[in-house]
């Protein structure tokens, strides 16, 4: 009888063997190819963020900036300048004289990360340095806000440079403020659960890839710390293609969101599994593919499990506005797709 | 050193900053009770040699296996596996055929003739088991691996006990069980066939035996009183099984009633379809849902066209029929009679109403405490007569092979330990691996092989096996179906999850280490760890 094992496996055995075996979607998984785990799998990752740093626990932020970092690492055989904006990002990893980032690092202002990016890009353009690539990152306040217009010319121009995005929808770092990418209902410091509506206005708020996709820019995606797979996949495509390229990734802050620090891929998970957070990604101005939800779960799931929401629940009572909420997922999914058969999703 | 304006200190990394001491509580890593293993009457491993069945290594899954029970190819068919009935998987889809991969395995070993270790070397103590069946093989295996001479005495020809003369061969084909018994013998374990022991403490002192495993099973065929006429055919269960072995098949008749509701009931309804019967019918008092068969054998037997009668008693026995009374469930579920008489043409009618145990060789024994027809023995498997220990269908249980076989392995290890006057401790259990510890998520659908069954005709017509196995594909498939709950299994999600990189990984079989100088105790990992192998424990003071 003749040995079978994944690596001698004809293409359809091994198709099924990695869809069916156990941890399909974990970081990694002794039986399969290296090629099939993750970055994050491997001992030679490059732990672009370090230990040390005083991210608080259960960061989202901070394992989604290693994990897109790392991948990123990977992508371009370590040739790599980060350039980061003002946030919590940039304060818990650089306290003077410490540092926790094993890359070339950059800090400026608040709302130039695009801005600096791009001309970190020209200035290695100019010398020739073809194969140093260049990632800008901040957190939703600095590129959705504060650093928005420096970000959209970044776009416009089409500057060679990857913008990341982490998405934890406030203003963290300085004492959970809303930002324009906190969403409607969600309590902040600057949005009360007080008055006939409390937690933050429905209607406003902006989605920045959107935005990006309408600048018709070569790359645009959206990924969560909770599908490692897919946000790896994601970077490494990013990485291949030149021009202004944009990722935005949610990763759920348990201080801000009001939600234990064990939670914080439960969360993200929960997120995508709603609905509430599509992940989609498009290229020059089309949207090209989804992440299908695997388990479709209500709203609700994702609510109770944060304080932010805690006011929808009060007295046992649900407030009116949940339904809003789950209008809001459902409106995702039908937008996007997100229930289905999946055939193109990663 | 001169340092740029405004810049007063050198540039530090953050790993002199120990965010370990932000903790409060902290991750380990731990083993679980599997519910597969919780639920292995012979004591199993189950998950661990799925493991490595999984990594393709099946010589290391059949030894890991083999560790607990010596009989995977006779498992593999005739164990009513309550480890797949406990299997977490359940929940997701459906329960991983761990009964069919034991199979796979047990077959193998066969056809590559991989034998088992003797023992490195011997202990001097002589052990005398009475009965080659389950029980009594397994206890001779566990007790021969720790070093003692074992001598079996069988009272038939053949090894097997019920496995042979109870289990039809189409549900277990003769020369599996007599390859896996021929390991056993190949370790030195000495079989003895055609001797009856009628005395058991003149036995021991005659052979010079240091201690006895007393397995002799249940053979005896119960009897209700049935007024019968003389022309009338009434046999016992146990008598047409056995004489299935021998030359002389039973005559049974076109028609034949089998009266009981156990396994062996449908057994012999089976057995009398396929010795020619046009029918075979099974006359039960109760209902289907209380019959004490399992429900997958009542199903087959079914599809073979057996039939069945429920809520039935047999009044009366003539030559070519019988009378049989309508019963009706009172309340409490007991069957009471409602006179309402029906009579049925019947050529013979086979009672399967349970069976007895053969006690006579234990006259005489001191100590000994004998209830309901069965030895009593304490919680390390001894009588109460020093030295002789009993298992199998001779002591109180639930009477199936693998409840035999695990009787077999703990007598041993009691037996061991009483040899060299200690007692054995199997420790504290595991906290259990239930449903509740895993992160189902993570696991990708995969639904449950099945293994091919023989077509309808051939199974009413010959004695081939109904059921086959799976082949190495389909083996490799479903033993990666396994969830590996409470045991890591290396998928690499806690080192890739941790948010501050304080998990070590230590490379393949060697599994991680938690960096506690910057562990901030956050408690993603044990969240998302798939199988339930890390716990969050407050810190010590």
């Amino acid at each position: 009888m003749a040995e079978f094992t994944p690596e001698s496996a004809g293409p359809d055995d091994a198709q099924k063997l990695r869809y069916y075996q156990k941890g399909t979607f974990t970081v990694g998984n002794r039986l399969v190819d290296a090629d099939a785990r993750t970055v994050q799998a491997s001992e030679e990752r490059s732990n672009a963020l370090t230990c040390g740093h005083r991210a608080c626990q259960g960061c989202g932020e901070a394992l989604g900036a290693r994990y897109a970092l790392d991948a990123a690492m990977r992508a371009t055989n370590g040739k790599l300048i980060a350039v980061n904006a003002t946030g919590c990002l940039e304060v818990f990893t650089t306290p003077y004289p410490e540092t926790s980032w094993q890359l070339p690092w950059m800090h400026s202002l608040f709302g130039n990360a695009a801005a600096v990016a791009t001309g970190v890009a020209a200035a290695l353009r100019v010398k020739g340095k073809k194969e140093v690539r260049v990632v800008a990152q901040g957190g939703d306040g600095g590129t959705t806000d504060i650093g928005f217009q420096c970000l959209s010319g970044m776009f416009e121009r089409n500057d060679d440079v990857l913008y990341i995005c982490y998405d934890n929808e406030g203003y963290m770092n300085t004492g959970v403020q809303r930002s324009s990418a906190t969403p409607p209902a969600a309590r902040t410091a600057t949005t009360p659960a007080a008055g006939d509506e409390p937690g933050n206005v429905f209607g406003t708020g902006k989605f920045v890839p959107r935005i990006a996709v309408a600048h018709r820019i070569p790359y645009v995606a959206t990924a969560t710390v909770a599908d490692l797979h897919d946000l790896e996949r994601k970077v490494a495509k990013a990485m291949s293609i030149r021009g202004a390229r944009y990722l935005q990734i949610d990763v759920p802050c348990p201080l801000g969101w009001g939600a234990a620090s064990h939670d914080t891929i439960r969360l993200a998970r929960l997120a995508v599994e709603t609905g509430f957070y599509p992940i989609f990604e498009a290229e020059h101005g089309k949207v090209t593919r989804v992440r299908k939800i695997r388990k479709p779960r209500p709203v609700t799931d994702y609510l109770r499990l944060q304080k932010r929401f805690a006011h929808l629940f009060r007295d046992g009572h649900e407030d009116p506005r949940v339904t809003r909420l789950q209008a809001m997922c459902d409106a995702n999914i039908e937008e996007y797709g997100l229930v289905g058969d999946d055939e193109t999703s990663g | 050193m001169a340092h740029p304006f405004a810049i007063t200190l050198d540039p530090g990394s953050s790993l002199a900053n120990r965010t370990g001491s932000w903790r409060s509580i902290r991750p380990e890593y731990v083993h679980r009770l599997p519910p597969c293993n919780d639920a292995c009457p012979a004591g199993e491993d189950i998950q661990g040699w799925l493991a490595k069945a999984e990594a393709g290594d099946y010589e290391g899954a059949w030894r890991a296996l083999t560790v607990n029970n010596p009989l995977p190819a006779i498992m593999g068919r005739v164990c009513y596996h309550p480890c797949e009935n406990a299997c977490n998987r359940k929940a997701i889809d459906a329960s991983v055929g761990i009964n069919s991969v034991e199979r796979f395995l047990g077959d193998l070993a066969l056809e590559k003739g991989w034998a088992f270790d003797k023992p490195a070397e011997e202990t001097g103590k002589k052990v005398l088991v009475i009965g080659a069946g389950p029980s009594g093989l397994s206890a001779a295996y566990h007790l021969r691996r720790f070093g003692h001479a074992v001598t079996i005495r069988e009272a038939g020809p053949l090894p097997g006990g019920m496995m042979r003369f109870g289990i039809p061969k189409y549900r277990l084909p003769r020369d599996v069980l007599d390859g896996e018994v021929a390991r056993i013998v190949a370790m030195g374990v000495e079989i003895v066939y055609d001797a009856k022991v009628d005395d058991i403490l003149a036995a021991m002192r005659e052979g010079g035996f240091d201690a006895a495993f007393l397995a002799v099973g249940a053979h005896i065929a119960k009897r209700a009183y049935i007024p019968a006429g003389e022309a009338a055919k009434v046999l016992d269960a146990v008598q047409v099984l056995r004489s299935m072995e021998g030359e002389d098949k039973p005559l049974l008749g076109r028609r034949v009633v089998v009266y009981g509701g156990g396994n062996t009931a449908i057994d012999v309804a089976r057995t009398a379809k396929r010795l020619g019967a046009e029918e075979a019918l099974i006359v039960y008092r109760r209902t289907r849902d209380h019959m004490p068969a399992h429900d997958f054998e009542v199903e087959e037997a079914l599809e073979e066209g057996v039939m069945m009668k429920w809520l039935s008693t047999i009044k009366n026995v003539e030559a070519g029929s019988i009378t049989v009374e309508k019963m009706a469930l009172d309340d409490k579920g007991f069957p009471q009679p409602t006179g309402e008489i029906e009579t049925l043409e019947a050529d013979s009618v086979v009672l399967a109403l349970g069976q007895d145990v053969d006690l006579s060789l234990l006259e005489g024994v001191p100590g000994l405490e004998i209830q309901k027809g069965v030895v009593q023995v304490g919680p390390d498997m001894m009588t109460g007569a020093p030295g002789i220990f009993a298992g199998g269908d001779m002591v109180p249980s639930e009477r199936t092979v693998t409840v035999g076989v695990g009787h077999g392995k703990q007598a041993a290890r009691h037996i061991d330990a009483w040899l060299r006057g200690e007692t054995w401790d199997p420790g504290p259990r595991h906290e259990l691996a239930g449903f509740d510890k895993l992160n189902p998520w993570y696991y990708g659908e995969a639904p449950a092989t099945v293994r091919p069954v023989l077509e309808i005709a051939r199974r009413t017509s010959t004695f081939e096996e109904v059921v086959q196995g799976l082949d190495e594909t389909n083996a490799l498939f479903e033993a990666r179906r396994c969830l590996s709950c409470g045991n890591c299994f290396e998928c690499d999600n806690c080192y890739g999850v941790c948010p501050d990189n304080a998990v070590k990984k230590l490379g393949p079989g060697r599994g991680f280490e938690f960096d506690y100088e910057y562990c901030k105790g956050c408690g993603v990992c044990a969240q998302e760890c798939p199988c339930g192998a890390i716990a969050m424990v407050p810190e010590e003071k």
